[in-house]
Formats: C-alpha cells, sequence, structure tokens
C-alpha cells in the first residue's frame, strides 16, 4: 500500500558495521583474558603464601582459581567470536574482582587472621564444607524445594483465582476485598504457631503457610491488574459479540498479566521467608534448619556456605521466574519493565 | 427486490444498515450532578450512506457513537438499525475509535481475528483475516505485534478488525484524529475505497471540517454541549473530491459561519 509510514519493526538492534570490523579486528578476547590472569595470580597466592594454620582445603581452593583461571584463558583465546560468549563478555570486570574478593579475604583470615576466628572463617573452610558435608546439604536442598514449590504453586494458583474473582466481581470483591485487607499484612509467619496447632504435621502446616504468603500479594496484584485494564478493550470485545468468558479469559487476564507476575516475584520472596522459619522453628529439615544447626555447633563456616547456597538458590528461583515472565510476556518488549 | 437480491449476491457483502435516531437525549452523572451532552438529537441515514457528524471537540457527538454501537443507552429517545430497536452491542454495528486499542499481547493477524473468535468460527473463516489484510495493507506484518507498528498501520489494523466482520454499519469516532497530515490523506483515500467497494453505512464523528467534506455525502453539523443540530447539509459532488473545489469552500464557509467561525482571524 502506501508505505508512507511503514517502519520495518525489524530495523532495530542491527549492530553498526564499525563493531563488527572491531571485533573481528581483536582475535582475542582481552578481558577474558586479563580475568584468566587474575585467577591464576589468586592461585599462586594461595598456594605461596603459607596459611596461618594450615587449612586441608588451601591446596583445593589453588587449584579451583586455577582450573578457572584456565577456563576463562581458553575461552578467550580459542572462542572469542562464540554467540554465547558474546553474551558473558560485558561481565569480565566482575570475573576479575571476583578473584581480587576471594584474595581480600583470605589475607584477611587464613593468611593473617587479622579476622577472628570463629565468626570469620577463610574461603579455604568453607570450601571444605562443601567437600565434606555434601551429603546433608544437598538433603537440605531437597526438602527446602519439596516445601517451598508446592506451597508456592499452591499459593500462586490460589491467589490468582482470589485475585480475577476480586478484580472482575463487584459482589466478591465487597466481601473478599475487606478480608484481604484485614488478614492480609498479617505476615504468615505470625500465623506459625497457630498453623502447627492446627494442621496434622508440621510439614502441612509449613505448606499452607507458605501458600498463604505466596496467594497475598499474587491476589492484590492480580485484582489491581483486571481493574486497572483499559474499558477500551472490553468495549471492542463487547461490540464484537464477545461473551463474558472471552472478556474474562482472553481480555482480562492477558491485560492483567504483568500485574500477575509482579505479584508472583512478590509472592516468592515473601515464601522465601516463611520457608526459612518454618524450617528453624518446626520441621526438621531443609536449610533453615541446616542454618540452626551450624550455628548450634558454633559451626560458622557450614553456616557461611549454606547461606550461599540459599543466595544461589533463591536468586536462581527468581531468574527463574523473571525468564517465564520474558516468555509469556513477550508481547511487551519495548514497553515499561520492572 | 430483484435487483436488490442480485446485487446482494454479486457482490457477497452485507448491504449497509439504515439508522434511525429519534429524540435521543443523554447526560452524564458527575459529582457536580448530571451533565447534559445529547439534546434530542433526531435524524436518519440511510442504508450504503457516508455520513459524517461535525462539531467542536467534545460536544458528545462520540457519546452517540457509543448509544448507536449498543455500549450504552440514552437516557432518552429512541435508537433504530433498519428498524429495530437498538438494545446492545451487535457486530453489524462496529466502532472504530481514535485510539487504535488494538490487543498488545496478540498480533496483527489475531488482533483481526477477534470477532471471528467471540462468534466462534475462527477456524471456518480465517480466510477472511488474509483477505482484510491485504485489504489493508498489512499482509507483511501479520505476525507484528501492535507496539512494532506506526500509528498509521495500528489505525489500520484496528479498521482491519472491524471490517474481518461484514459489518453493515461502520461508526468511526474520529478514527484518524490522531495521525500526521499525510498518513491522514492516505487512510482517508483507503477508507473511501473500501466503503465504495463494501457498501456499509458509515457514521463518521470528526471535528476536521476538510475531513468531513472530503469523506462524506452529507454532514450534520453539532451545536457545542449540550450537541444539538444545528443544520444538516449534502455534498453534492462525486468522488474522487479536489480539496481546492469551489463549491466544497463554499459548504465549507457556510459550516464555519454555523459553527460561529465566519469571521477570518
Amino acid at each position: 500500500m502506501s508505505g508512507l509510514e511503514a517502519t520495518h519493526p525489524a530495523g532495530q538492534g542491527a549492530t553498526s558495521p564499525v563493531a563488527t570490523r572491531r571485533a573481528a579486528a581483536s582475535p582475542i578476547w582481552r578481558g577474558g583474558l586479563g580475568a584468566a590472569s587474575v585467577w591464576i595470580s589468586a592461585a599462586a597466592l594461595t598456594v605461596l603464601w603459607p596459611d596461618l594454620t594450615p587449612w586441608a582445603r588451601t591446596s583445593l581452593l589453588a587449584t579451583v582459581q586455577a582450573v578457572l583461571g584456565l577456563v576463562l584463558a581458553v575461552l578467550a583465546v580459542a572462542a572469542p567470536g562464540s554467540r554465547r560468549l558474546a553474551r558473558i563478555k560485558p561481565l569480565a570486570p566482575w570475573f576479575a574482582a571476583l578473584p581480587v574478593i576471594l584474595t581480600v579475604w583470605q589475607v584477611l583470615t587464613a593468611k593473617t587472621g587479622l579476622l577472628p576466628l570463629p565468626f570469620f572463617p577463610p574461603p579455604q573452610s568453607i570450601l571444605e564444607v562443601y567437600t565434606d558435608d555434601s551429603g546433608r546439604l544437598v538433603e537440605s536442598i531437597v526438602h527446602s524445594m519439596l516445601l517451598l514449590l508446592p506451597g508456592y504453586l499452591l499459593g500462586g494458583l490460589a491467589g490468582f483465582g482470589v485475585g480475577v474473582s476480586v478484580g472482575w466481581s463487584r459482589a466478591i470483591s465487597y466481601w473478599a476485598h475487606p478480608i484481604l485487607r484485614f488478614v492480609g499484612p498479617l505476615p504468615a509467619t505470625a500465623w506459625l504457631p497457630v498453623a502447627f496447632f492446627f494442621f496434622p504435621g508440621t510439614r502441612s502446616a509449613s505448606t499452607f503457610l507458605i501458600a498463604l504468603s505466596t496467594a497475598f500479594p499474587v491476589a492484590v496484584l492480580t485484582a489491581s491488574g483486571i481493574g486497572s485494564v483499559s474499558a477500551g478493550f472490553y468495549d471492542i470485545a463487547r461490540t464484537l459479540g464477545a461473551s463474558k468468558r472471552f472478556l474474562i479469559t482472553k481480555v482480562a487476564i492477558p491485560a492483567a498479566l504483568p500485574h500477575v507476575f509482579v505479584g508472583l516475584f512478590m509472592g516468592l520472596g515473601a515464601s522465601f521467608a516463611v520457608l526459612i522459619v518454618a524450617e528453624m522453628m518446626g520441621v526438621k529439615a531443609g536449610l533453615g534448619w541446616y542454618l540452626q544447626w551450624a550455628q548450634g555447633w558454633a559451626a560458622y563456616a557450614n553456616l557461611y556456605g549454606a547461606l550461599i547456597i540459599m543466595a544461589l538458590l533463591f536468586s536462581g528461583l527468581i531468574s527463574l521466574l523473571f525468564a517465564v515472565r520474558d516468555k509469556a510476556l513477550a508481547w511487551q518488549k519495548g514497553m515499561v519493565r520492572w | 427486490m430483484t435487483v436488490a437480491l442480485a446485487s446482494t449476491v454479486a457482490n457477497d457483502a452485507a448491504p449497509g444498515l439504515a439508522l434511525q435516531i429519534r429524540g435521543v437525549s443523554h447526560a452524564f452523572d458527575t459529582k457536580t450532578g448530571p451533565l447534559q451532552v445529547l439534546d434530542d438529537v433526531t435524524f436518519s441515514v440511510e442504508a450504503g450512506e457516508f455520513v459524517a457528524l461535525l462539531g467542536p471537540s467534545g460536544c458528545g457527538k462520540s457519546t452517540l457513537l457509543r448509544l448507536i454501537s449498543g455500549l450504552d443507552a440514552p437516557r432518552a429517545g429512541k435508537l433504530g438499525a433498519d428498524g429495530v430497536r437498538i438494545i446492545g452491542p451487535d457486530p453489524s454495528r462496529l466502532l472504530v475509535f481514535q485510539d487504535p486499542t488494538l490487543y498488545p499481547w496478540r498480533s496483527v493477524r489475531q488482533n483481526l481475528a477477534v470477532g471471528l473468535e467471540t462468534r466462534g468460527v475462527a477456524r471456518q473463516q480465517a480466510h477472511r483475516v488474509d483477505e482484510v489484510l491485504k485489504l489493508v495493507g498489512l499482509e507483511a506484518f501479520a505476525d507484528a505485534l501492535p507496539h512494532e507498528l506506526s500509528g498509521g498501520m495500528a489505525q489500520r489494523a484496528a479498521l482491519g478488525r472491524v471490517l474481518v466482520n461484514d459489518p453493515r454499519l461502520l461508526l468511526l469516532d474520529e478514527p484518524l484524529g490522531k495521525l500526521d497530515s499525510l498518513t491522514r490523506m492516505t487512510l482517508q483515500g483507503e477508507l473511501l475505497k473500501i466503503w465504495q467497494t463494501s457498501r456499509f453505512t458509515s457514521l463518521l464523528v470528526t471535528h476536521d471540517v476538510e475531513e468531513a467534506l472530503l469523506l462524506a455525502q452529507r454532514i450534520i453539523v453539532f451545536s457545542d454541549r449540550p450537541a444539538r443540530i444545528v443544520c444538516e447539509l449534502e455534498v453534492p459532488l462525486s468522488y474522487p473530491r479536489h480539496r481546492d473545489d469551489p463549491t466544497l469552500v463554499a459548504l465549507r464557509r457556510e459550516i464555519l459561519v454555523s459553527l460561529g467561525h465566519g469571521h477570518d482571524l
């Protein structure tokens, strides 16, 4: 047709010829090579500077650092143009900073003892936790996930259902909204003693509380998402003869989905808190329990080791949620993100 | 009768809908009391006619279109389509808004298919989507998402979403109001062409005197709020029309006078 206002959607994001030429001209990934040298230096320092009191895993730490350095070096030299590598290339400063942080930590603890034991264990002692207590840690991770995931999924579904009903129906909103507003702000952990009393076991009680902590933000945000759908979207569908069912499933819910994902994100954070507290208070398994057990033995290396695993696990779950969101909300690309 | 039947068969397009507006008044409840937007509006539109409703912005013309579409019910008066009272929305009477209001989560093709889905004929009539994509010049963008479209393309998609359903009455609520003047001129021409081939009835709300004169066979001029009919003019010209045609210039002057803008600045 006219083509007057035609702008091709694929026109954006193409690499400029200048950038391509520069990348082609440089046969190695300099940042990666730099980071590799820092890792290898850190490994050398680990071996060459003797520990104040010898630690069992100092040589393993040095090996791990050296291997990481070698892997980076190989990647930097052998495959500098690969597509996958292009994604991690901007992280080169972080790859270089990590061994520096590890070294500072090691120097302050194992090498000089400036930070006192047992509160400040060196990195090699945390490595020791992973090699020597891996069985208990893996078991704890499995227990935590088996408690968290069913509760989270249950709560997410329930919250979504409640949110859609409250957002759509004025009658349901009249009764449910005040209850949500009144009971919702109570932290789910406050229910813990009551839940342990009412439920047959600590496990079912904890699952319920995790579901509760997830459901509240999901319900509130889903309802507000459905409430804020542009009236024009409904008008269009109504003139085209849409049924109520079409209006809910094909207009209201897709339009509210960005809000739903904010709720799922907040619910995930809340569910982590409930999980750990529940495991500390009642359920005698999982990472929360491991933390408490380690504290009871003043095993600070185990404590930090478990915290690091927890951070990796929880941030991994959040990344997973974001990946699902990016897939479900691909149509939003270029619009406002959070 | 035989002629009408023959043309229906030959065109395969639904003939236009005749419209009867009788003593329609409407008001909105505001904090300071009811706000009268339409005051005793009466007019008729013949089947297949292209009529423009012209008046100052915010005078209540868009409200009238919503009433005709069946989205809202009037406070007083009757609206009829082919002599049957309008009591709710119907896919034979479709609206195109000033904003394209495409569903951002659906591709252009899926947006065009919405009406087929609501009527449960998406599978059987999928070919209609392709036909209309071609008609509005969006074949190349069938799988694009709304945020990838320019304003003009989005409005074409919105028009296409309506045309897929073979409406008998097209209600155009300033559909070109937000477009740049070049795109606007292009789309005016395309709209006219589509109307000439499909012969549905068109009711165009606009505050652009020139647009009304270029497109409509008849112009109904409304006063400022509450909207009341000031006058009605026939535009006795065939298409395509030229902006500088002396008849149009004279009519333009007449309309501006009736709207209280008779003097030059």
